[in-house]
């Protein structure tokens, strides 16, 4: 459905009269490369093709730009964008509301602060160094549990998804330590790490690991079998196989591995600083509750939510660029 | 010198299929798939394995291969024993085994760069193949905006890329419809006029064994022995008008009365008792087209 919506915008000449695929015959005798097939999905990332055709070369005028920023505004993507806008205004409506009227009936908006006064803390503290602070620690912490999770149980993951024998090695260590939340950690971590910071760090690594690790063990076991008899019809020895197959295979699954993963890093990020840390946004938030601030608090979990919301985005934008087939692929992400 | 030339050059392999046995499972769950099989397939020669479904052919192909270890006998490659999947045996699967992660190009460069043959080397090679596959003009495509014909043919050239000495093709058109897979049958001959490569391939269509092969086996049902062997001697290069001709009509005729028995065999007995007509079927030695 969208592929149609945007095969209208883009402009791009499509042969009249249908095109046999298979019409390839004289072509193989005659050694003439065969004409472009019009593009099967939307023409947009169909490369060679399009450059190919003379009428298409561009030149750089007011129209062409506009057209080629036009061509990404599509109304599929202008639909999803309002339906975005109404969501969050519908949370802010009803926060206002409630706050507004003071609304109490079982759940008491007496002592929430209005959207006003979060917005007058936001300019106040937003400019304070303090505010600041917290947050980029909150995020150094989240990278540096996040990219070491990754760096452990990718690999860990793949060998586990490829070995049996690994896999019985492993796996019931990680069936007993799954199960325990990471918050649970937050009070055997400070025993065990020699400050704070590592023993934060640990935990929202402890977050991001086992869903990485779990996705990474299924993307490698849906990896079509065909496709690794084939690396080695085609002479890839073990470890070529790991790196050119197995991994761009599981890919795919690694990255909702990641998506998820990102997700609880930060659930568990947040536990571990209300309870240990100094510092943070989790730290900021509580601090703000024992001093009886309550825009502050809104404020810290407001904040929790965009830096939650802008990790998961970049993400799903490194995964669009690392995986761009997956634009064509059968029910895949279109 | 083209690709071709040069691999033409090179040595062509011998394949050599010992008193092969398979056996899958044990005890109550054993499956016999394949038994005291041997067959050949000469250096430069094209040669097809037919027979009903389930009667071991991919295990065959297989075993040759180097997935599958034979529980009896052995498989040589010009008279070195098989053991496992390697560079010097081109393989074409039925499904299709392209890479959707690789552009098409770097589909065909894979073993190239598996062996480590350096980058602009890989890139005129695969440029050349995909020339005579006449998908020069896809190389950028992913192989899921592909046609399956196009897949196929690219899967064909992949495996010539790295030169080896043998391909081994199981059923690789039997995904696709009819008209694409008379087209595939000729281009297949014309890459194969060009290589002269040994080819052990996989079938179950009659007309596709003959217009391809030199040579031609015909496999009982499970467990699957060799019931016949039937020489092809249309001449080379050929061409769909000789599909016309009372010679192929003949050999037509001879295989699906060889096939007809196999293909009974491999049903119920009940059936295979009463044959066809006793269901009120007509069938005559055309009508066990049909059956397929
Ligand atoms: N890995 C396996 N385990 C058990 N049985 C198998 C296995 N592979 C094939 N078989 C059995 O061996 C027989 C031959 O299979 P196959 O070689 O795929 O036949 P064909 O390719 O001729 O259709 C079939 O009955 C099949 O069920
Ligand atoms: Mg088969």
């Amino acid at each position: 459905m969208s592929n149609m919506a945007r095969a209208k915008v883009v402009a791009i000449p499509i042969p009249t009269g249908q095109i046999d695929p298979e019409r390839i015959l004289e072509s193989t005798m005659t050694s003439t490369p065969e004409k472009p097939q019009a593009p099967v999905t939307e023409g947009q990332a169909a490369p060679a093709p399009v450059a190919a055709e003379p009428e298409v070369v561009p030149t750089l005028s007011f129209r062409t730009v506009a057209r080629s920023l036009f061509k990404h505004i599509t109304r599929d993507r202008i639909i999803s964008f309002l339906l975005g806008c109404i969501s969050i205004s519908a949370l802010f409506l009803v926060w206002y509301l409630g706050t507004k009227y003071r609304f109490e009936f079982y759940i008491r908006f007496k002592n929430v602060p209005t959207p006003a006064e979060v917005f007058n803390q936001l300019t106040q503290v937003g400019l304070s160094n303090k505010y600041l602070v917290n947050i980029a620690i909150s995020v150094k912490r989240i990278l540096t549990g996040f990219f070491i999770a990754i760096a452990i149980a990718v690999p860990l993951g793949l060998l586990i998804g490829k070995y049996e024998r690994v896999r019985d090695l492993f796996m019931p260590c990680v069936e007993i330590l799954r199960p325990i939340p990471a918050i649970a950690w937050v009070p055997m971590s400070i025993m065990l790490w020699p400050n704070n910071e590592a023993a934060i760090v640990f935990i929202t690594f402890i977050g991001a690991f086992f869903p990485i690790l779990l996705n990474t063990i299924h993307g490698v076991h849906s990896l079509d079998g065909v496709l690794v008899r084939a690396g080695r019809c085609l002479g890839a020895n073990e470890a070529q196989l790991f790196w050119n197959v197995i991994l761009p295979g599981s890919l795919p699954h690694i990255f909702t591995g990641l998506a998820v993963g990102m997700g609880v890093a930060w659930v568990s990020l947040i536990a571990a600083e209300m309870i240990s840390g100094q510092f943070g946004v989790g730290y900021f938030t509580w601090e703000a509750y024992s001093l009886v601030d309550y825009p502050a608090i809104m404020l810290g979990m407001i904040t929790i939510g965009v830096l939650g919301l802008a990790c998961s985005g970049v993400i799903r934008m490194v995964g669009v660029l690392l995986m761009p087939w997956l634009a064509y692929a059968p029910g895949g992400r279109r | 010198m083209s690709v071709a030339e040069a691999h033409a050059e090179a040595a062509r392999g011998f394949i050599d299929v010992r008193n092969i046995g398979v056996t899958f499972g044990r005890d109550e769950n054993e499956v016999v798939a394949v038994k005291e099989v041997s067959i050949n397939v000469q250096p430069g020669e094209f040669v097809s394995l037919i027979g009903p479904s389930g009667c071991g052919k991919s295990t065959l192909l297989s075993i040759v291969a180097g997935f599958v270890k034979p529980t009896k006998g052995a498989a040589l490659l010009d008279g070195k024993k098989i053991t496992k999947p390697g560079s010097d045996r081109g393989v074409v699967f039925q499904q299709y085994s392209l890479f959707p992660w690789l552009s098409v190009r770097k589909n065909v460069e894979f073993g190239l760069k598996m062996a480590g043959v350096d980058q602009n080397k890989r890139l005129t090679t695969a440029r050349s193949l995909l020339d005579l596959a006449g998908l020069l003009s896809f190389e950028n495509h992913y192989p899921d905006q592909l046609s399956g014909g196009m897949k196929q043919r690219i899967g064909i050239v992949r495996a010539l890329a790295t030169s080896p000495q043998v391909l081994l093709m199981d059923e690789p058109f039997g995904a696709l419809d009819t008209q694409t897979r008379v087209v595939m049958q000729e281009i297949l001959t014309n890459i194969w006029q060009q290589f002269r490569i040994s080819v052990l391939f996989i079938t179950h269509d009659i007309e596709e064994s003959i217009f391809l092969s030199d040579r031609i086996y015909v496999m009982t049902a499970r467990p699957g022995r060799i019931k016949a062997e039937i020489k092809v001697p249309l001449p080379r290069p050929r061409t769909p008008e000789m599909t016309d001709t009372p010679e192929f009509m003949n050999l037509v005729q001879e295989l699906k009365g060889l096939i007809r028995e196999e293909s009974l065999a491999a049903m119920a007995p009940e059936i295979k008792d009463r044959g066809l007509s006793g269901f009120g079927m007509k069938v005559g030695p055309k009508g066990v087209g049909e059956l397929y």
